[in-house]
């Protein structure tokens, strides 16, 4: 019997028409865009099964581009989405592929910053709005984004891991789950913790300070993103 | 605090003295570790984001338009507003209040899914309609909303909310059932009283099939929501006179879900069975889809696959 809340049952609040295909959407875009860390000048979407074959009824498009742009899934302008797009100078087309065994609502976003960098970012939308992210360039990684997301990009190195956790439990900042990922052994890996408490910048800019961390990154969850928008 | 079914409701409703809303909040509370006051807060915006979305298909200048519906929320209101309802003032509010909802959500607007965003007019219909009749606050509504999820924990746990899953039936069903027991706390009725308009509400629906045109959530969607909320009203107010369901709550849930495990998968979301494949049906979905598209809405979906 799983173990449902409240907010399972009533909520969330969405664009519709699809919990899956436009609210998934738009928070895999927005992940996406958070991975990368900033503005998005070009995006191209390559959009595998379901997502391939019935984009436009949904607006699966508009909620991609929304969410590159930034918009939460319960933005009223994922509608113009398009048109938001052309104001912001962001550059999105989109393509079918076949991405292999995976879920069928799943989009590979292959995107490009403002500075320049580029990165690949695919996710799953798998159900009631709700998303995993299943690959960050050329690494397999799983996390939902429902929680505090630290993301470190660092050398497969002894003693990485522990310096990382060190700073979070130095803070007092619990992991709920942990996960490292790599290609090869010594070289590129990322740690993905989803924490129970909130990551500040300044514990963030701790965890980079550790010479074989590339990049520290995190992602907050859309339900504290939103409180702290409204209280604010 | 463990509420596996809603024997387990009633028995912690007793014990503690208190109604159905008062008992999910208490849960919800403990499950998360969030307090009270912050869980009520989250579910006011909640509420207050549904009432909007009852509202955005009456205004005069309104415009909503999804790929096959559109517009009938003002003319519910129009009419109701020149000639006496034949179902009643408060029915025809309800009703355009929950046609209003599936619009804005057929048009890309902002809605609440409760439980679902194809059945997500039911519950706003209900409530903002009590809410004018019987002068509710707003703090009412929200506990309105915690009855609605006490129903909604349990059908979920014991069957299902999915379409895919279990049909209509699950979707409108379980809307019009946690909305039915809502509307009965909300004029004070007891908790017995709210799992027996629940299970009638959803007695009346058991077997309803999913069979969206186009595998769109506009055709019959919209107007199910319509009828999910006119049952809601009618199940509250058998249940607050004292009329019981006769088959006890749990045991409805029990028998929605294995209703649901019978139906066909060309009746479950697919758009392959009913009405998707009356000859309106597909010629919507040609219109929609493009003539030449021999992809069946069903694999193009893939909803089921997440169910």
């Amino acid at each position: 019997m799983k173990d449902y809340g409240i907010f399972d049952v009533i909520g969330p609040i969405m664009i519709g028409p699809s919990s899956s295909h436009t609210a998934g959407a738009a928070r895999l875009g927005y992940l996406a865009r958070k991975i990368a860390g900033e503005e998005i000048k070009k995006v191209v979407f390559y959009l595998h099964g379901s997502f391939a074959k019935t984009y436009a009824g949904h607006g699966t498009d508009r909620a991609l581009v929304a969410g590159v742009l930034g918009l939460m899934p319960d933005d009223e302008r994922i509608r113009d989405a398009f048109l938001l797009a052309q104001e912001k100078g962001l550059l999105f087309s989109f393509q079918e592929l076949d991405l292999g065994d995976v879920h069928p609502n799943t989009v590979l976003m292959v995107l490009e910053t403002l500075s320049g960098e580029k990165w690949e970012v695919a996710g799953s939308s798998i159900g009631g709005g709700k998303v995993r992210i299943i690959r960050i360039n050329e690494l397999e990684v799983d996390f939902a984004g429902e929680y505090t997301t630290l993301i470190t990009y660092h050398q497969d190195r002894p003693g990485v891991i522990a310096d990382v956790t060190a700073v979070l439990a130095r803070h007092n900042i619990n992991v709920a789950f942990m996960r490292v990922f790599r290609v090869k052994k010594a070289e590129n890996a990322v740690l993905i913790a989803e924490t129970d408490e909130d990551i500040s910048d300044s514990i963030l800019a701790e965890i980079a300070k550790n010479s074989k961390v590339a990049q520290a990154k995190v992602l907050r969850p859309f339900t504290a993103i939103i409180m702290k928008e409204r209280i604010l | 605090m463990q509420i596996r079914n809603g024997a387990d409701l009633l028995a912690i409703c007793r014990e503690k003295a208190m109604p159905l809303h008062q008992v999910m909040l208490a849960y919800e509370s403990k499950k998360s570790g969030k307090t009270t006051a912050e869980i009520f807060a989250l579910m006011r915006t909640q509420l207050q984001v549904m009432y909007s979305s009852t509202q955005q298909g009456l205004s005069e200048n309104s415009n909503l338009q999804g790929q096959i519906i559109g517009g009938e929320a003002k003319k519910l209101k129009q009419r109701s507003q020149k000639t006496k309802p034949v179902c009643g003032y408060t029915m025809a509010r309800a009703v355009s209040f929950a046609l209003s909802v599936t619009e804005v959500n057929a048009s890309m607007g902002r809605i609440v899914a409760a439980p679902t965003a194809g059945a997500s007019g039911v519950l706003p219909g209900v409530l903002f309609s009590l809410a004018e009749t019987h002068q509710l606050a707003e703090d009412q509504l929200v506990e309105g909303l915690f009855t609605a999820g006490a129903v909604g924990l349990v059908i979920a746990k014991n069957a299902s909310l999915s379409g895919a899953a279990g049909g209509c039936q699950a979707e409108i069903g379980s809307a019009s059932a946690m909305a039915a027991a809502a509307a009965v706390e909300l004029v004070k009725g007891s908790p017995e009283q709210a799992l027996h308009a629940a299970a009638i509400a959803l007695k009346n629906l058991l077997g309803l099939v999913c069979d969206p045109v186009a595998g769109l959530v506009e055709s019959p969607c919209s107007k199910r929501n319509a009828v999910g909320t006119a049952n809601a009203l009618v199940a509250a107010e058998m249940a607050l006179a004292g009329i019981e369901s006769v088959i006890p709550f749990d045991e409805v849930v029990a028998a929605m879900y294995q209703v649901g495990r019978t139906l066909p998968l060309t009746l479950r979301e697919t758009a392959e069975g009913g009405l998707a494949i009356t000859p309106t049906g597909i010629k919507l979905k040609k219109k929609i889809l493009g003539e030449n598209d021999d992809q069946s809405a069903c694999s193009a979906c893939g909803e089921c696959s997440q169910a």
